[in-house]
């Protein structure tokens, strides 16, 4: 049971009540009687804390405020509750807690002008790292001693080797799902055969390197964003840099080339697991035995389709790596500011392989090789 | 009192404590896996005394103050604080004693999407439903004010505070309800020399006007000789003193004639005399002028 603080209201001869106040006068006690006290309409000449047991900076606060507000006289203060009023009324104030927003009409424009200013900057931002990478290869190239072979490796690993097994289950499971929906539109026509076509085409061509490039925005993109990310705010950027050491060789240009140097390999990897998937479903649902299915790929893809792919993963192994990087390298002020470049590093990196992916389909159709 | 009668049974803070030892630590162990840090260490802080706790780096100073608030579970030994045995209970019905202390941790620990004014109100909105919105945003903005920090500071975001002014709000915040006892934990560690002389200040002032108990973690010498009733050590795992600086100054344990006696240890002191004379000297003067006047 909570004890609230109390008060009396008392008519004064001489014109205004008094108000006084009882029991225990502290944060967990006066709640309902401001409350009730907010809508007194008495006028008060004097408000008394004689019969006050206890008080706090809010008790006071309080009852300084309503004297205030009356004009009244605060009498029967104890030595205590005279030092904390003293207190709180050197701190009154009446600033803002939220800082004050605009109307909704100024706002909305001023929210799509901010974020169309800031599609038009990222893009200059964009190109002016992707030349500060150009500037630290040629760098590396010239001084090959500078290269930090160590931070590749760990880079490729991390990029390549450990997404292996995630990659391969995907592409697994991708494959599978092709082979079979493929097999029941196409046994409509009684051409279950050319689910073999389906499956090896669309995973060599298409599905293998798009797929993976999501996964590696998802698994290293973001990484790439978080790490760089939380060494800007550690100041380990800085530190490089007022070493000597060039942060985009150090940190940017290892995580780029690896992206770019892992991605036909991973998106090739994904592409035969794909297969390997249909036809291990194949033999399972359509009696086409698992070798006939392999075989029969080597003569109907055409090599080119191969080639579509090699040539398609490095580019989006770019704009992964570089995605991550440049988002990183924007963190300035606070942690939510990681997770939110995170964030952006990821949706821009899967948005734009999609967006060059449409592309490059019309591109090499186009060229003949269809 | 109809609209209130709901939030009646939530237990009610009970009145100011008034033994004598808000804080009792007895027979504390902390173990890390194999490494201990603290071992059968006792402590006691007398109510109403600015407590500076010292020690080297690594001797666990961050760790007592968090089993005392409750944050890091001791392997042994028992916490009073307020008369209430910490380590006994659940974490969560010492919801009572929490509301009666406020803690700084050493960054500010402010919560950065709220700004300095909505950080204050989280402890208020939590524990106390019942106060409107209006006298919530009062007692915020006092309460900003009272920490030393400008009216312009209240709608601001913590990103936007400079080291010093973070601790401030920290401590706006720590302060939210009233509390009897105040954790400081290296508060003037990172601040200039005149922003840690005004936060020493503001301690002093503070822990007077609204007659707080304050455990105060810290490295920093002129602090423990301007604001700190008393000092303790903490080495060997344990709390090897506890005493005014005199007291401590006559001890002839190594690490604390090290500490005391080094060269900054010294030029504190100088300084807190030098500062004594000035103000006997200053007193002198104004005497006879009082007088006429």
């Amino acid at each position: 049971m909570r004890d609230w603080a109390e008060y009396s209201i008392a008519q004064a001869d001489g014109g205004g009540a008094c108000l006084a106040f009882s029991g225990r006068l502290v944060v967990s006690t006066v709640g309902p009687i401001d409350h009730e006290l907010r809508d007194l309409e008495t006028p008060l000449a004097s408000v008394d804390l004689a019969n006050v047991t206890e008080m706090d900076t809010v008790g006071a606060w309080v009852a300084w405020r309503i004297a205030r507000d009356h004009g009244a006289q605060i009498t029967g203060a104890s030595e205590t509750a005279a030092r904390l009023i003293d207190a709180v009324k050197s701190s009154a104030s009446d600033a803002e807690i939220v800082p004050p927003r605009r109307p909704l009409a100024e706002r909305v424009p001023l929210a799509v002008g901010e974020m169309v200013y800031a599609w038009g900057g990222g893009i200059v931002n964009l190109l002016g790292f992707l030349g500060a990478i150009l500037v630290a290869m040629g760098q590396t190239i010239r001084h090959p001693s500078r290269f930090r072979l160590r931070s590749l490796v760990h880079q490729l690993e991390l990029v390549g080797v450990n997404s292996l097994g995630i990659i391969g289950l995907m592409s697994f499971l991708i494959g599978i799902v092709i082979a079979q929906q493929g097999a029941v539109q196409l046994r409509q026509f009684g051409a279950e055969i050319y689910t073999i076509n389906l499956t090896g085409r669309l995973t060599l061509r298409e599905l293998g390197v798009l797929m993976t490039a999501i996964m590696v925005a998802g698994r290293s993109g973001s990484a790439f964003a978080a790490q760089i990310g939380t060494m800007k705010l550690t100041e380990e950027v800085d530190a490089m840099r007022t070493i000597g050491v060039s942060p985009v060789e150090a940190l940017v240009l290892p995580r780029v080339m690896a992206a770019v140097l892992m991605m036909p390999l991973l998106g090739f990897f994904s592409a035969v697991v794909g297969i390997i998937g249909g036809a291990f479903l194949a033999d399972l649902a359509l009696d086409i035995p698992f070798f006939t299915f392999l075989r029969r790929i080597q003569e109907v893809v055409p090599l080119h389709d191969v080639w579509v792919g090699l040539v398609k993963a490095p580019v989006f192994g770019l704009i992964v790596g570089l995605a991550g990087c440049y988002q990183g390298m924007q963190v300035k002020s606070n942690a939510e500011e990681v997770g939110r470049r995170t964030t952006m590093a990821v949706v821009h990196a899967i948005f734009m392989v999609i967006v060059l992916d449409a592309f490059f389909a019309i591109f090499f159709t186009e060229i003949g090789w269809d | 009192m109809s609209v209130f009668d709901h939030l009646s049974d939530l237990p009610d803070l009970p009145a100011r404590f008034t033994g004598d030892y808000p804080i009792m630590v007895e027979g504390l162990t902390n173990r890390f896996g194999d490494q201990v840090v603290h071992e059968n260490l006792s402590l006691k802080v007398r109510r109403g005394e600015v407590l500076g706790v010292v020690g080297g780096s690594g001797s666990g100073k961050s760790v007592l103050m968090r089993s005392i608030i409750g944050l890091q579970r001791p392997a042994e030994g028992r916490v009073e604080v307020l008369g209430r045995d910490i380590t006994a209970a659940d974490l969560d019905q010492n919801i009572g004693v929490r509301r009666r202390w406020g803690v700084l941790f050493q960054g500010g620990a402010l919560f950065s999407t709220l700004t300095v004014g909505e950080n204050v109100e989280v402890p208020l909105r939590q524990y106390y439903p019942e106060i409107v919105d209006d006298l919530r945003h009062e007692i915020a903005r006092y309460k900003v004010r009272l920490s030393g920090l400008p009216d312009a500071a209240t709608s601001k975001y913590p990103s936007e505070l400079s080291g010093g002014m973070k601790k401030r709000a920290g401590v706006a915040r720590a302060l939210a309800l009233d509390p009897e006892l105040l954790f400081l934990d290296e508060p003037t560690a990172g601040l200039d020399p005149i922003g840690a002389a005004a936060f020493d200040r503001l301690t002093r002032d503070l822990a007077e006007t609204l007659g707080l108990t304050v455990f105060l973690i810290t490295h920093d010498l002129d602090t423990l000789h301007e604001i700190c009733d008393r000092v303790a050590v903490l080495a060997d795992k344990r709390v090897i003193a506890v005493g005014t600086i005199p007291e401590l100054l006559a001890s002839d344990h190594p690490w604390i004639q090290e500490y005391f006696n080094g060269p900054r240890g010294r030029a504190a002191m100088e300084s807190k005399e030098r500062a004594v004379h000035k103000a006997k000297a200053a007193m002198d003067k104004d005497a006879p002028r009082g007088d006429t006047g």
